[in-house]
């Protein structure tokens, strides 16, 4: 068990030095939500207590699943990916080691726009320790969907196309930008089934003090069990492709 | 223990093979039959060819062998352990060089063969060290930090050997370590491989170069379209297979068919056109020679042109797979 983080650890590392400077990572994991909340800044003249939470969501989930794309498909491509088969770690250590590598990438892709919240709110997070709780919980939910989803994309090019093609309707249909409460109620029922929209809750709820529609301990359980079964799946995704 | 009896594979387990295969079998999901029910055993301690053309299932027998692919049916084991079931156990001792050098790019030479190191769950200095002897062993110290992707063809075929041998592994499976190698950077190949294999190590060495699989082998396996075709020494090998001497005749005033001088000469095995030129694959010469002078006379032909030569060693090799060069 410790043997296997252990090795998830260093899968993780090396995929860091590997990808994090590549194009892909950098524009749409890190710039995008960096710019995205930009905008919203000055379309809706400051970043407000309301969307703080959901662009930090974002960045989040972007910078992660940014990420797992990059380092999975590419090396399945190039066929490197089957270096990490051959070594004595099961397949659910070589999809931690690839979740780990895409939650770090997360978190950097985060700390742009929380301090340009931090910066123009000047509102604190409203539980720190829930909120770096929250910000940990949603990277690592985010980067095990970014790894089973990259099972399904083949070839290098397509990678952020077929990324986008699932990202942007999540984003849209969950709760980041337009709260739930206001959406017409099919529209809600759709958000109500979207991973992101817990995931979204959890960070508002610690740094807002109250969730839009669910209940936080929903929303924290929800989001952490959405990740482990990301992961598990993503194993298995991994097993299967040894055809 | 589990683990450390398949460490010991080259010193004592009832299982006198490294590899055991049996009845091998792999279907990919398209329906393509890639391996179709091969059995063989791989002795400790021994260099073992595996030799066929392209497509005959080398490259599929290895990705079973190594737990890469699913197998079908049949049963593969290394030292006794059912790969399937003990994968896990099975890899910490064996070393797998892919078909392809497949490394990662942006990472030193040094950074990847410790990442290889601790992969296998060596720590600390140990790793350090055995990444320093296997860098010093394959002659890569100056490239140490280098990145992959700045390495030659020839380079990175020889790290990415290197990062299947830093836990020194008891068996290594090689896939085509030599093809598309320049002749230096082959031989440098070879000799290294005949040294690992001097230390105990037992070589699984796939390859299309009957030279390669002749010359470094002690036992060869050729496979053809997913079938084992032969199995032995290469002395075996040769003997079995092997048309000594090739016969290039010519008649005059013109050369009958192939098919004629088959079932009219003695001493021959063989008859065909190669390149416009009459070719005789003969296993007595003196017989050949003699039945051929007789035809020649009976007929009212004049002998125009006759050479000896050696068959080559492609020819062997078309001859064992039983296919027309
Ligand atoms: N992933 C795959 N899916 C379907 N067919 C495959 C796959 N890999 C190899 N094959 C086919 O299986 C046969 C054996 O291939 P391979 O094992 O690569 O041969 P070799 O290594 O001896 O050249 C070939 O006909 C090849 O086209
Ligand atoms: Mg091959």
């Amino acid at each position: 068990m410790i043997d296997e983080l252990e090795k998830a650890v260093y899968i993780a590392i090396k995929d860091l030095r590997e990808y994090y400077m590549k194009p892909g990572s950098i524009s749409w994991g890190i710039l995008f939500p960096f710019v995205f909340a930009l905008a919203f800044m000055f379309r809706h003249g400051g970043l407000t207590t309301w969307l703080a939470p959901g662009m930090i969501s974002l960045a989040l989930f972007f910078g992660a699943t940014s990420m797992s794309g990059m380092s999975i498909v590419f090396e399945r491509r190039i066929g490197s990916f089957e270096r990490l088969l051959l070594f004595p770690i099961s397949y659910t250590g070589v999809a931690l080691g690839k979740t780990l590598s895409s939650f770090f990438l997360g978190l950097v892709s985060a700390i742009p726009v929380f301090l340009l919240a931090y910066l123009f709110i000047h509102v604190a997070p409203a539980h720190a320790l829930l909120f770096l709780l929250a910000i940990l919980l949603v990277s690592f939910s985010s980067s095990s969907f970014g790894v089973l989803l990259s099972f399904i994309i083949r070839e290098p090019e397509q990678v952020m196309v077929v990324m986008n093609l699932v990202r942007f309707p999540m984003m849209f249909l969950s709760d980041v930008i337009i709260p739930v409460s206001l959406m017409p109620r099919y529209l809600s029922w759709i958000a109500l089934t979207q991973p992101l929209t817990f995931m979204t809750e959890t960070i508002r709820y610690a740094y807002m003090g109250s969730c839009d529609i669910v209940a936080p301990l929903v929303a924290y359980t929800v989001s952490f069990i959405m990740g482990l079964l990301f992961l598990l799946l993503a194993a298995y995704a991994i097993k299967r492709s040894r055809a | 223990m589990l683990s450390n009896a398949i460490k010991r594979c080259d010193v004592k387990t009832s299982d006198r093979c490294a590899v055991r295969v049996e009845k091998l079998r792999k279907v990919y999901p398209n329906g393509t039959i890639a391996v179709k029910g091969i059995s063989f055993c791989v002795k400790r301690g021994e260099i073992f060819g595996f030799l066929g053309p392209n497509g005959a299932g080398k490259t599929t027998t290895v990705r079973m062998l190594v737990g890469l692919t699913t197998i079908t049916s049949g049963r593969a084991e290394i030292c006794g352990y059912d790969i399937t079931r003990y994968g896990k156990r099975v890899k910490k001792h064996i070393g797998v060089v892919p078909d392809i050098s497949n490394l990662y790019s942006e990472l030193t030479c040094y950074q990847n063969l410790l990442f290889s190191a601790k992969m296998y769950g060596i720590k600390g200095e140990t790793a350090r060290r055995n990444v320093e002897e296997i860098l010093r062993f394959f002659g890569l110290e100056k490239y140490r930090n280098t990145r992959f992707k700045a390495l030659s063809k020839g380079l990175r075929r020889r790290l990415t050997i290197a990062a299947a041998l830093v836990h020194n592994p008891r068996i290594v499976f090689l896939d085509e370590p030599t093809s598309g190698l320049d002749v230096v950077s082959r031989r440098l190949l070879w000799n290294k491989l005949v040294k690992l294999n001097s230390k105990g190590i037992t070589i699984f060495l796939t390859t299309h170069n009957i030279y390669e699989a002749f010359s470094l082998s002690h036992r060869v396996a050729v496979i053809n379209k997913g079938k084992i075709v032969a199995i032995g020494t290469p002395e075996e090998l040769s003997r079995k297979f092997s048309v000594r001497e090739v016969l290039e005749v010519g008649f005059y005033p013109r050369n009958p068919a192939p098919q004629e001088l088959l079932d009219s000469l003695r001493g021959v095995l063989d008859a065909k056109m190669n390149s416009g030129r009459l070719e005789l694959i003969i296993d007595d010469e003196i017989e050949a020679l003699e039945s051929l002078a007789s035809y020649a006379k009976r007929r009212g032909l004049r002998i125009s042109l006759l050479r000896l030569r050696e068959a080559d060693a492609e020819e062997v090799f078309l001859r064992i797979i039983g296919e027309e060069k």
